[in-house]
């Protein structure tokens, strides 16, 4: 059984994001990367295959700008890269994006398990891999920590969840969709021969029509604006003993009524 | 037809601190364009969830009792929520942003075919439209956003909005439905669940006290813990040291962890990296405490301390114990 990732392109985390005059987003200089949490999800997949998958392709849907982030997949030992591309889901929420990667998951042969970072950090909504799972039909396991226990053969995925109030260990029939926390594992650096296999790499596009697409996003966004800051002073507490400075520092935060 | 609807989380017969949260925003919500509020319970012995949710804010209460629902799973949860609301057609769904909030909200919004704004952090009525706002690019920009036709379903950050105190003197009607899904139509199972053992939960803790690389080491979070522990605080943790190994992920607070917003924040021998303060920026107070008095840290918060966290924490647990009684 084949394994899919899903991933897209966010600005590097360091990146000053800013809005432009004409109301756009901005990032500068910074480039774009793989979403951070994406690469959990490809070491994983690239793990699954050691533990009997039989191959990895990568998927994002996105635009030309997108195909560095599918590089970097590649570059890390995944097989091959399909980009979803197509004009009308440039204004596209969750549930049509999440429409478009399910039907380029159908599009592939013998999928077992797709797996998706547990959110990406620019939108962050974390709703992708959930969405992608119902368009499927499929359970989505999220937040997962672990895999436990994985049959390809017996179709069978035991794995651990992260949940706020603890870990919880869930079984579930194959194909399915899961999403990873970044505690799963350590991602790897792409090699310098994965880096030159990549870049020689032939990424097909699928549009809308290629998979047979219909459907409107449903959210409008509207003004993108700097979040309001505040204007917060730092009061310096400095006394003779650290122990009168910690007091102090108390009596202040039960004057603020914090504590 | 018409409604707001604020499915309710509930974790062992005890709700999320951000449902309720849902229940204040929704009655806010609900007044303004001349509408009711329905709670939605689902779970198993869980049932009184229903009622106190009229008494924080509701209208009346959809509750489903069944052995079905005893362990979270999206499916059936998903399943009933979207076949309620096909049935009795809301003009609103709200859930907190929480990770069972988000597993439920998605599918469901694929079978309504409806739009999800995620964590939300501001929302208002203009114009007759509910209008949503919610940070994006890890809180570095807000947008604001629209759902123009059909369900409009949001998830609200935990923390963002007040939670609604008890009216005893509210009532209402708590009506009991069906599960859609049998035993036998679940794929998934449950097989265990290790709760964390009496710790505050991060994302919903009113403190936070949090270490970073200064404290050197796994033992170096012990000071952290006694700190915590007087003021009834959950401990957080910078990437840093997550990554050092040093404190399981759970704890991580930033870009790539979680995003918390309580009362008050106490950063100590955290530098206050942009992927940290992406975590914790909206919290009311913030404390900093750092050797390095040119740590960005200091530039976000209301009090700061430069010195030796291994000095002052354990200084500021003393100052606590003797002001609090405790």
């Amino acid at each position: 059984m084949r394994i899919v990732v899903c991933t897209k392109e966010t600005p590097d985390t360091a990146a000053k994001v800013e809005v432009s005059a004409d109301g756009s987003v901005s990032w500068g200089d910074a480039p774009l990367v793989i979403n951070p949490w994406d690469e959990y999800a490809v070491e994983e997949a690239l793990q699954l295959k050691d533990r009997g998958a039989s191959g990895i392709t990568v998927l994002a849907a996105g635009t030309e700008v997108t195909r560095d982030a599918l590089r970097h997949a590649l570059a890390m030992g995944c097989d091959d890269a399909v980009l979803v591309d197509d004009p009308t889901l440039e204004q596209a929420d969750t549930l049509l994006v999440s429409k478009a990667l399910a039907a380029a998951v159908r599009k592939v042969d013998d999928v077992g398990i797709v797996l998706c970072g547990r959110t990406t950090t620019d939108g962050g909504s974390g709703l992708t891999p959930v969405q992608i799972g119902r368009w499927l039909g499929w359970s989505t396991l999220t937040y997962v920590s672990r895999v436990l226990a994985v049959d390809f053969a017996a179709g069978k995925i035991t794995v651990e969840r992260l949940l706020e109030e603890g870990r919880q260990v869930v079984e579930s029939p194959l194909p399915v969709v899961i999403s990873v926390v970044k505690e799963i594992n350590e991602p790897r650096y792409p090699s310098f021969m994965g880096i030159r296999k990549a870049g020689k790499a032939e990424i097909p596009v699928w549009s809308a029509a290629d998979l047979g697409l219909e459907g409107v996003a449903q959210v409008q966004w509207g003004a993108v604006s700097a979040p309001v800051t505040r204007d917060v002073q730092c009061e310096m507490i400095t006394a003779v003993s650290v122990e009168e400075a910690a007091d102090r520092l108390a009596e202040k935060l039960i004057a603020d009524k914090v504590v | 037809m018409g409604g707001v609807w604020v499915w309710i989380e509930q974790h062992d017969g005890k709700a999320a601190g951000a449902s309720w949260e849902a229940v204040g925003v929704g009655r806010r919500l609900a007044d303004a364009l001349g509408e009711k509020v329905t709670a939605l319970v689902f779970g198993h012995n869980a049932a009184a969830l229903g009622s106190e949710a009229i008494k924080r804010g509701a209208d009346s209460a959809l509750v489903c009792d069944d052995e079905t629902l005893a362990d979270f799973r999206v499916d059936p949860v998903a399943s009933l929520l979207s076949a309620l609301a096909k049935q009795h057609g809301p003009s609103v769904i709200m859930a907190g942003a929480t990770t069972r909030g988000t597993d439920v909200m998605g599918p469901a919004a694929v079978d309504l075919d409806a739009g999800v704004v995620a964590d939300v952090v501001e929302i208002e009525v203009e114009r007759e439209r509910i209008v949503a706002s919610r940070p994006v690019y890890a809180g570095k920009l807000i947008a604001r956003a629209t759902i123009p036709a059909g369900v409009q379903m949001f998830t609200l950050r935990g923390r963002a909005f007040p939670a609604p105190a008890v009216d005893e003197a509210r009532t209402g009607a708590v009506e009991a439905v069906s599960p859609v899904r049998a035993e036998g139509d679940i794929t998934t199972k449950v097989t265990s669940f290790e709760v964390r053992g009496g710790e505050v939960s991060l994302t919903e803790a009113a403190i936070v006290v949090a270490g970073g690389r200064g404290v050197g080491g796994p033992e170096g979070f012990e000071p952290l813990r006694e700190l915590a522990g007087v003021l009834g605080a959950a401990l957080g943790a910078s990437r840093a040291t997550v990554d050092a190994g040093w404190i399981p992920y759970e704890y991580q607070v930033g870009q790539t962890g979680k995003v918390v917003s309580p009362d008050l924040y106490i950063a100590a021998g955290v530098s206050g990296a942009v992927q940290h303060q992406a975590g914790m920026r909206t919290s009311k107070v913030i404390v900093a405490i750092n050797k390095d008095a040119d740590a960005p840290i200091f530039r976000l918060a209301r009090y700061g301390i430069a010195g030796d966290l291994f000095q002052v924490v354990p200084a500021l647990t003393a100052a606590f114990r003797k002001r609090l009684g405790k």
